[in-house]
């Protein structure tokens, strides 16, 4: 069974979708994703390893080899992905019986659960697969998902957001569509490893180089990199809390991982970064980003804006360390994937918790809520820290990394704006704390008790996560840095 | 244009001309979906969202200039990347020399069904078309999600005298659509068994079969197609679709090969090829014309229910 | 040279009608079609480099040696599937849009969701000052 990892990966999650459908009780339906979700989880944990210790998996699905049948490929960066995808996804379930019995009518809880086991299938299938056209299809089975998802919220503005949303993610999977197309008439292969083998021999002609630009442009209106990201704050807003918290952890996290998988094995190094001036271009936009989404989340008033506009932010600092295109720099992307991802999930699983006591996010709301909920807005504190990158705390391994990669390349003016940007992070996440801990609670405003166990136990479990990998960070940066030289094709 | 009508009609031509092109183009496969997705399906899906919404499009007085500097640029960077494209038609073109060739060449040996592309869409590549699957099936779970009300029995004993009313004046239709829809499903079976052969398989016939079930839908009332096939069963057979065919590679896994390897399944590899296809274009078939139908269904009963109350509203002016 | 481009400039300016319908048009119905128009195109995109001169469909008979590309072929079956998929998503949205906001035009629910906006923050600000 062993050899059949790579593939049970994406199947288990993918049958018990329909599965589920047959079993109808909302109850069980829940246990049912909860316990396929965990197996993807030990699968993930069981790739890492044999990758670490024994290199690449191939797994040619129906016993075809490479180049005609579709392959899986797991090296060091997927299986990581892997790890942060299903990780993320098990722990959020904990709590999703609980938190969509406040926001999402009953008859419906079933369907919920099947959307988010196909949500997941999509990315992980995204993530493991090794062929390019592949990548299409798992990215609509997790993108179809994830519109109807967040559509499921219970204000207007959900059905609203999750139209733009359909729209832009659309024309992004076109926009990739076309890439792949392009890249395949000059080629004539879909595999990836077949593609990266064949491209520098075409690769002065224009139309790779418009194919590369498409599958750029279209990866990006999926990562919501400024300024494409305009459908992100309402999506991640109105959406369910679960459903805000799984996306917020590793949606854009998969984009990222296509762009880098793109970037560098697809094209390869030489081409992505000689043709076009892609490292400026990144640089640039990375860090407009972060200026302009951190000022934005300043001037939020529902929490949840706040932190949509921190994440379009942070996807600001993983593309400027991936624009350093050098090891330490990627290394400092990967970790702060999976570094955001433990904090992102939390503090949104976390909102989750004041939605189900208190209906709302209005950071009005928030006051007094530090005695109300001293556990919950406790977490909220925590991940605050780390999303400013406080030492002891994830977020600062990897600002540590991503500075150390800028100072190395000598470019100290982008490591100024880097640590500028994080004292925007300290005011937004200031505000919540103000009201939280030293404003007095509304008047008329009825007490709130502290959030269910069903909670805690998710929200501290990551937070818990967050310090030990913030202490004791060898094991996260052993497997980023050796994914980040198996990128650069440095041997370790 | 301002009417939406016209402007769902037009993009139904538009499919169908293009599925007209899939065939000069020798994608016979490829016209016959795009013929019965396109400009069957997808218009029908459209024309029942018209009727709900309403069919004018507002004016706007904002001038799309952003919209328009977008897509001229969009489009000479296509421009420019087709200037080092292969020309059309020739053969030593790249994508007709890497992988191709093994397809069109070995297939016969390898797969043992004449028609190419079923034999790609169904061994070489059928974790693509297992994908395919889930896609509908996800889109299927998502408009219930959107759309599925809880059943008002009331509600529905007046929309049922209503629609009777309607449909007397409908008699010859109605005769003619009961004689045809035997044959339409007898199609839909033969295009499912015919497409190893020649253009057709699960997914076409798929789309035929739920064709014939809206036809019926459209002309009965909802509430009498509702009786012949209900909501659960209805989702049982998408979710089976999706199962049988994971069910497939599940077994060939058992058996000791890779995922989808049908290789494995019987003791003749080639003999074991054609087993493996004829489950998976049934789990194909039967997942596509369940959403489909499915799909519809629930377009159709947010129909029914907006008109239910448009018209107790009427009422209520009426008696004001 | 130029003949020998002319199928992809055409499928180049009917993505980009598409695409404009897409961007420039504010009503949602008006929208989804352009998307599907965008779509079809990139079919045709695949389809025609798939296209072999004096070839025939890819079906196996006797007394034919010349085939076309059958995989573009895979590929789009693939993609048309995943383009209704995504237009029935839509429309199912459409719908809910229309009933929860009674306008499928754009500048009117943004117009909406702008005055929601204000009255939450006008509820918000007047709950600080009691």
């Amino acid at each position: 069974m062993i050899s059949h990892l790579p593939v049970l990966q994406v199947i288990v999650p993918l049958m018990a979708a329909p599965i589920c459908l047959l079993l109808k009780r909302s109850q069980l339906v829940w246990l049912f994703s909860l316990f396929a979700s965990a197996i993807a989880f030990i699968i993930s944990v069981l790739l890492l390893q044999q990758v670490m210790t024994s290199g690449v998996i191939s797994y040619e699905l129906g016993g075809w080899e490479a180049p005609w049948g579709i392959e899986y490929r797991i090296d060091q960066l997927n299986a990581f992905l892997l790890l942060i995808i299903s990780g993320v996804s098990t722990v959020v379930l904990i709590a999703a019986q609980t938190s969509i019995e406040k926001e999402i009518p009953k008859e419906k809880h079933t369907l919920f659960y099947i959307l988010y086991l196909l949500s997941l299938t999509g990315m992980l299938g995204i993530v493991s697969t090794g062929d390019a056209f592949n990548v299409f299809v798992f990215l609509e089975i997790s993108s179809l998902s994830a519109y109807a998802l967040i559509a499921l919220g219970q204000d207007r503005r959900a059905l609203w957001a999750s139209y733009q949303y359909l729209i832009m993610g659309t024309i992004g999977a076109t926009f990739i569509l076309i890439g792949i197309g392009l890249m395949y008439q000059m080629t004539g292969t879909l595999n990836m490893q077949d593609l990266s083998q064949r491209l520098p021999d075409v690769a002065q002609t224009r139309t790779v180089f418009t194919a590369f630009a498409f599958v750029i442009v279209g990866v990006c209106l999926k990562l919501a990199l400024f300024p494409l990201h305009l459908w992100l704050p309402n999506a991640y807003t109105y959406a369910p809390s679960i459903v805000t918290a799984f996306f917020a952890a590793t949606a854009t996290k998969v984009a990222i991982y296509l762009l880098i998988r793109f970037t560098f094995t697809v094209f390869g190094l030489s081409f992505s970064f000689t043709t076009l001036p892609l490292q400026e271009l990144f640089l640039l936009l990375g860090l407009t980003g972060i200026f302009v989404a951190s000022s934005a989340a300043i001037y939020q008033k529902n929490v949840k804006h706040v932190f949509a506009y921190s994440s379009i932010a942070q996807v600001g600092y993983i593309v400027v360390g991936f624009s350093t295109s050098t090891i330490t720099g990627l290394t400092a992307t990967l970790l702060h994937l999976f570094n955001h991802a433990l904090m992102k999930s939390a503090i949104f699983l976390a909102l989750g918790a004041v939605v189900y006591r208190l209906g709302n996010v209005q950071l009005s709301s928030f006051n007094g809520l530090g005695r109300q909920m001293p556990l919950t807005m406790a977490a909220i504190v925590i991940g605050g820290l780390s999303l400013i990158g406080v030492p002891l705390t994830v977020g600062f391994v990897s600002k540590w990394y991503l500075l150390t990669a800028l100072l190395e390349k000598g470019w100290w003016p982008v490591a100024i704006l880097i640590l500028l940007g994080s004292l925007l992070a300290v005011i937004y996440v200031w505000r919540i704390v103000e009201a939280a801990y030293f404003k007095k609670p509304l008047a008329g405003s009825v007490p709130v008790k502290e959030a269910p166990l069903f909670f805690l136990i998710p929200i501290w479990l990551l937070i818990t996560a967050n310090i030990y990998f913030g202490i004791d960070s060898r094991l996260s940066l052993k497997v980023a840095s050796a994914a980040a030289q198996s990128l650069l094709g440095v041997s370790p | 244009m301002k009417d939406l009508f016209a402007v769902v009609m037009l993009l139904g031509i538009y499919s169908l001309l293009s599925a007209s092109f899939f065939v000069a183009m020798d994608a016979v496969d490829v016209a016959f979906t795009e013929a019965a997705v396109g400009a069957g399906i997808s218009t029908l899906l459209m024309l029942v969202v018209i009727t709900i919404t309403g069919r004018s499009e507002k004016t706007t007085r904002h001038k799309p200039l952003l919209a328009l500097l977008v897509v001229v640029f969009t489009g000479s960077m296509l421009i420019y990347g087709t200037f080092d494209m292969p020309y059309f038609g020739i053969a030593d073109a790249p994508i007709h020399s890497h992988v191709a060739p093994r397809y069109i060449q070995e297939s016969m040996k390898e797969v043992g069904i004449p028609n190419i592309v079923t034999s790609v869409l169904a061994s070489y590549r059928a974790f693509d078309t297992f994908g395919e699957v889930v896609v509908i099936f996800t889109a299927g779970i998502g408009v219930m999600a959107l759309l599925s009300v809880g059943r008002r029995p009331e509600e529905n004993e007046k929309t049922t005298a209503i629609d009777d009313s309607m449909h007397e004046q409908y008699l010859v239709i109605r005769i003619v659509t009961k004689m045809l829809i035997p044959f339409i499903l007898l199609y839909a079976l033969y295009v499912q068994f015919h497409g190893d052969f020649g253009p057709g398989g699960g997914f076409q016939a798929g789309v035929i079969f739920a064709a014939a079930i809206i036809l019926y839908t459209m002309l009965f009332g909802l509430t009498t197609a509702r009786k012949v096939i209900n909501q659960s069963f209805i989702q049982f057979i998408a979710a089976a679709g999706v199962l049988l065919y994971g069910c497939v590679g599940i077994v060939s896994m058992l058996n000791g090969a890779n995922f989808f390897d049908y290789n494995a399944l019987a003791s003749d590899p080639v003999a074991g090829q054609h087993l493996g296809i004829l489950l998976i274009e049934w789990g194909v078939g039967c997942t596509v014309a369940s959403v489909m139908i499915m799909i519809f269904f629930n377009f159709a009963e947010r129909r029914e229910m907006q008109q239910n109350n448009e018209k107790i509203n009427n009422i209520e002016g009426d008696s004001l | 040279m130029i003949i020998g481009l002319y199928n992809d400039w055409v499928v180049v300016v009917l993505m980009m009608i598409g695409l404009y319908i897409v961007i420039a048009h504010g009503n949602l119905i008006k929208k989804i079609v352009g998307l599907a128009i965008f779509q079809t195109s990139v079919f045709i995109l695949y389809i025609s480099m798939a296209k072999v001169e004096g070839g025939s469909a890819p079906i196996l008979a006797e007394g034919i040696k010349q085939f076309s590309n059958p995989l573009p072929h895979v590929l789009i079956l693939t993609a048309i599937v995943v383009g209704v998929a995504t237009t029935a998503l839509g429309l199912a949205l459409v719908i809910r849009i229309n009933e929860a906001y009674g306008s499928i035009e754009e500048e009117d629910i943004q117009h909406l969701d702008n005055q929601t906006q204000d009255e939450t923050e006008l509820q918000a600000t007047e709950g600080e000052q009691s």
